[in-house]
């Protein structure tokens, strides 16, 4: 039998620290819910807005998977593995932490706010090795489709975490109809809606809202809007 | 009611993680600890005063988790043990409110 929770988006944690605006799905930092802790393996989902020229000062990370989708604008990510990236609308970024990673997030637009999805899962397993990945997404491949932004390895349509997740990212005309087939039998599915609104399996859905279902087999999704935007992450749900 | 300040050892092998975790464990008449990055200071530091969390961090293999355990249940019994995810950062206060509230996500 299948479960269903909504999500509201005005039910989110929100944090104000004038450069940086966070509503947080799950509880983090100085929002505590104990009943939105976390979905299984994901324990993380700020949907976070920086403004122009701010961020986050070098700071360190362990034994998580770190997924960041930006929205709008870029972030310019400098870590101690080496890496000087930046990383902008229609590319996501994944860091591995493992053993442990310093880094930090600017907003590379001096002036614009930068939107991005920030995203967190258990890893499957402690204290590997970190790593740091970017990849741009086939835009065309999102167009009333599913594209598996995140899967396990090898991902040719994206990239990979240390867990057996996998990120959808579909944008759909109204009236659209899909359906997602559930990987694995008992992994949970994290819907997230980015932009317009959704039904699914009989819930409707309006931007920022989500819904978490256990339980299913498959999925069924109804796009309400016009450009409508979808997040999908499913997640097992002993992390 | 948590009883405060809460008295927090963390235990983790990335040296440079465990000094941001020494200063983010200690909030002044919240929270008091000490950050170490081997065993042996772990048990060394627990004999000297009575922890009421012990977190263990990065780099904390099973084998070690379970030495400390051992060692903990004799020399600290009443310490709770967690894991702690990510390095000092969001989670931190999430993890220790959690823990004290006796339950983990």
């Amino acid at each position: 039998m299948s479960t269903y929770i909504t999500h509201k988006a005005d039910t989110r944690g929100k944090a104000d620290h004038g450069w940086l605006t966070s509503f947080q799905s799950f509880s983090f930092a100085g929002y505590y819910n104990p009943d939105r802790i976390n979905f299984g393996a994901l324990r993380v989902l700020n949907d976070d807005i920086v403004a122009g020229g701010k961020g986050f000062g070098i700071h360190p990370h362990d034994n998580m998977e770190i997924i960041s989708i930006p929205l709008s604008g870029a972030l310019e990510h400098r870590d101690n593995l080496g890496n000087t990236k930046v990383v902008g609308e229609g590319e996501v970024q994944v860091m591995s932490t493992g053993t442990g990673v310093f880094h930090s997030e600017y907003n590379h637009n001096a002036e614009e706010e930068a939107r991005f999805l920030q995203i967190w899962v258990f890893p499957k397993e402690l204290n590997i090795t970190p790593q740091y990945d970017q990849v741009t997404l086939d835009q065309a491949k999102m167009n009333n489709r599913f594209l598996p932004i995140i899967a396990p390895a090898p991902n040719k349509e994206g990239t990979s975490i240390h867990q057996d997740a996998w990120f959808n990212l579909g944008v759909f005309d109204a009236g659209r109809q899909e359906t997602y087939t559930v990987n694995e039998p008992g992994h949970g599915v994290y819907a997230f809606v980015i932009d317009g609104s959704f039904t699914i399996d009989g819930h409707r859905l309006d931007q920022r809202d989500a819904l978490a279902i256990e339980g299913a087999a498959s999925v069924n999704i109804i796009a309400e809007s016009d450009k409508a935007r979808l997040l999908l992450i499913e997640v097992p749900m002993q992390p | 009611m948590i009883k405060q300040p809460i008295n927090i050892l963390a235990i983790g092998r990335n040296g440079e993680i465990m000094q941001v975790m020494q200063r983010l464990i200690n909030v002044p008449d919240k929270r008091t600890g000490r950050a170490v990055t081997t065993d042996e200071e772990a048990i060394a530091a627990c004999r000297e005063e009575t922890f009421d969390l012990v977190m263990l961090c990065a780099g904390i293999d099973e084998s070690a988790e379970a030495g400390i355990r051992q060692q903990l249940a004799q020399i600290n019994p009443n310490a709770v043990v967690i894991r702690h995810y990510g390095g000092g950062s969001g989670l931190l206060e999430n993890e220790i409110m959690m823990a004290m509230a006796g339950r983990q996500a």
